[in-house]
């Protein structure tokens, strides 16, 4: 119920304007991996899915942040489902991987913003590693690149009351890890396509 | 008068007659599609009947509207004025500095003004806008800091609250408009404007998609032809000048007002063109099925609405 009320209202308020580009919208499992400008993003991306595949889709989120209060603690848990990681102590024993791994194990799709954080908007900042590790280890999952296009001017970076204004969500096609792909070189492949779709 | 007013006679014949419009172009439609074309013709062929289907759903929303009396027509255009300008704002690049400024004008000036309209004080709601958004828009940008393209910031703000507020709410607040011998057929007024300014609008399309031939501005509109701007005007305003007992004005004077009310709607039409060519887009949105975005739908409504209100204002109450 409150799933359903969040997804109407940020369909309102983002007046979003989902394109499929690259690939159908089916309940598969994915990593959907895109741009990062707003607080917004994640809950945009999963309202923008249909509602078979949003049901087993969990959007990987920073602990810090959402078990900060019990309102946030609520709808990460209880409403999204977040994969909540751990972005500061990482070591061998608290790898970050280890709960995502576990969620694809469970064979759910996953939402990721690799940047790490939110930048300012534009093209898509460099990517940090964790995306070519998941897709090292489990090759078998496709990543669907997206492009989020003006959640940074709804809800920029430390406002707290967003503007309602128009955005734009692109799933582009599906990119998969090239045999023996130095990590460098799938992370710009992968930022790329990320990019290209703000055009598109 | 009354919120909840019923549709009088007139009105009642005024909407039979479009729904009437309607089905025959539904047919015509129906019709077209099951010939054998071409691919291209059968793009616009597949396009224009997507626009018969959105025109039932924007008619009965109007209807709808109406039968509501002056506050559903402020709800709609209210709606209207609100997706129209996020839909200019987000093709306006403005900066992170106007965020507070947008929120306003989102939040309390899109409301305040059709509030305004609503307890029908004239003397404030007709300069609202103008005078006192347009000086709070700069102030509250510049209190945030951010002077980086300063002017064309705040002129693309202030020009969208004009023109998808200012103009458009003048559109409901013609049911506020007391005429002598006309009390309680508010309504028809509105209804006038809506139908010649979207009559005038689809005959243009018509006829510039059968005889358009000539370009008016082709750096600005490549649909915009002289055969469909004459055909659409004279069209429209022989079709407005045949609603006259449904209006307080005699045949000519109908006849004079369709006219200036299609010409400043060709002309809206020309100037939100303008802006969608400098902004590199087709539509301003996405809303509604074959016809792009609200904004693209209502251009020649923002400028034919304030000139028609006042035409009303000063020769008849």
């Amino acid at each position: 119920m409150t799933a359903l009320l969040i997804t109407w209202l940020t369909r309102f308020i983002t007046g979003a304007n989902i394109r499929w580009l690259g690939c159908e919208p089916v309940p598969r499992q994915r990593i959907y991996f895109a741009n990062h400008t707003s607080h917004f993003d994640g809950v945009v991306m999963w309202a923008a899915l249909p509602p078979k595949a949003r049901k087993d889709t969990r959007p990987v989120a920073a602990a810090d942040y959402w078990m900060a209060t019990p309102v946030r603690r609520y709808l990460a848990r209880s409403v999204f489902h977040c994969v909540l990681i751990d972005r500061h102590n990482v070591s061998v024993r608290n790898n970050p991987l280890v709960p995502i791994l576990e969620a694809l194990d469970a064979h759910a799709s996953l939402i990721l913003f690799p940047e790490g954080g939110r930048k300012n908007g534009g093209d898509a900042g460099e990517f940090k590693s964790g995306l070519y590790h998941l897709c090292r280890k489990r090759p078998d999952i496709e990543c669907v690149p997206v492009y989020i296009d003006n959640m940074n001017r709804i809800l920029p970076r430390g406002e707290i009351l967003p503007v309602p204004l128009l955005s734009c969500i692109t799933f582009g096609a599906p990119i998969r890890l090239a045999e023996n792909e130095p990590k460098r070189a799938f992370l710009e492949r992968a930022r790329n396509a990320v990019n290209e779709l703000r055009h598109a | 008068m009354n919120n909840v007013v019923r549709l009088s006679a007139t009105t009642l014949w005024l909407l039979g007659g479009v729904v009437a419009l309607l089905v025959l172009a539904s047919v015509v439609g129906a019709v077209m599609a099951r010939r054998p074309m071409s691919d291209a013709s059968r793009k616009t062929v597949e396009n224009m009947n997507a626009r018969i289907r959105a025109w039932w759903g924007m008619v009965a929303i109007f209807a709808l509207a109406l039968a509501m009396g002056k506050l559903g027509s402020i709800l709609l255009f209210g709606f209207i004025s609100f997706w129209a300008f996020r839909e200019f704002v987000t093709l306006a690049p403005t900066h992170r500095g106007d965020h507070y400024t947008l929120f306003w004008s989102f939040f309390i000036i899109i409301p305040l003004q059709y509030y305004l309209i609503y307890i029908e004080w004239y003397g404030l709601f007709s300069i609202m806008i103008p005078v006192y958004a347009f000086l709070f828009v700069p102030i509250r940008s510049a209190l945030s800091g951010d002077c980086e393209q300063f002017l064309e910031r705040a002129s693309e703000i202030q020009w969208g609250l004009m023109v998808c507020v200012f103009c458009v709410s003048h559109a409901p607040a013609l049911l506020t408009l007391s005429i002598p011998g006309f009390e309680g057929e508010g309504a028809n007024l509105l209804f006038f404007l809506m139908t010649v300014t979207q009559l005038s609008d689809v005959f243009q399309y018509v006829f510039g998609k059968l005889f358009g031939k000539r370009k008016i501005a082709p750096t600005v509109s490549p649909n915009k032809t002289w055969e469909g701007f004459v055909g659409g005007v004279l069209t429209a305003t022989l079709l407005g000048t045949g609603l006259w007992w449904a209006t307080p004005f005699n045949p000519w004077q109908t006849a004079c007002i369709a006219l200036t009310v299609t010409l400043f709607g060709f002309a809206g039409g020309l100037a939100m063109s303008a802006v969608k060519r400098d902004r590199g887009v087709k539509d301003f949105g996405h809303l509604i099925p074959g016809h792009g975005g609200v904004m693209d739908r209502i251009d020649s409504i923002c400028f034919s609405a304030p000139i028609y209100f006042h035409l009303i204002r000063f020769f008849f109450t």
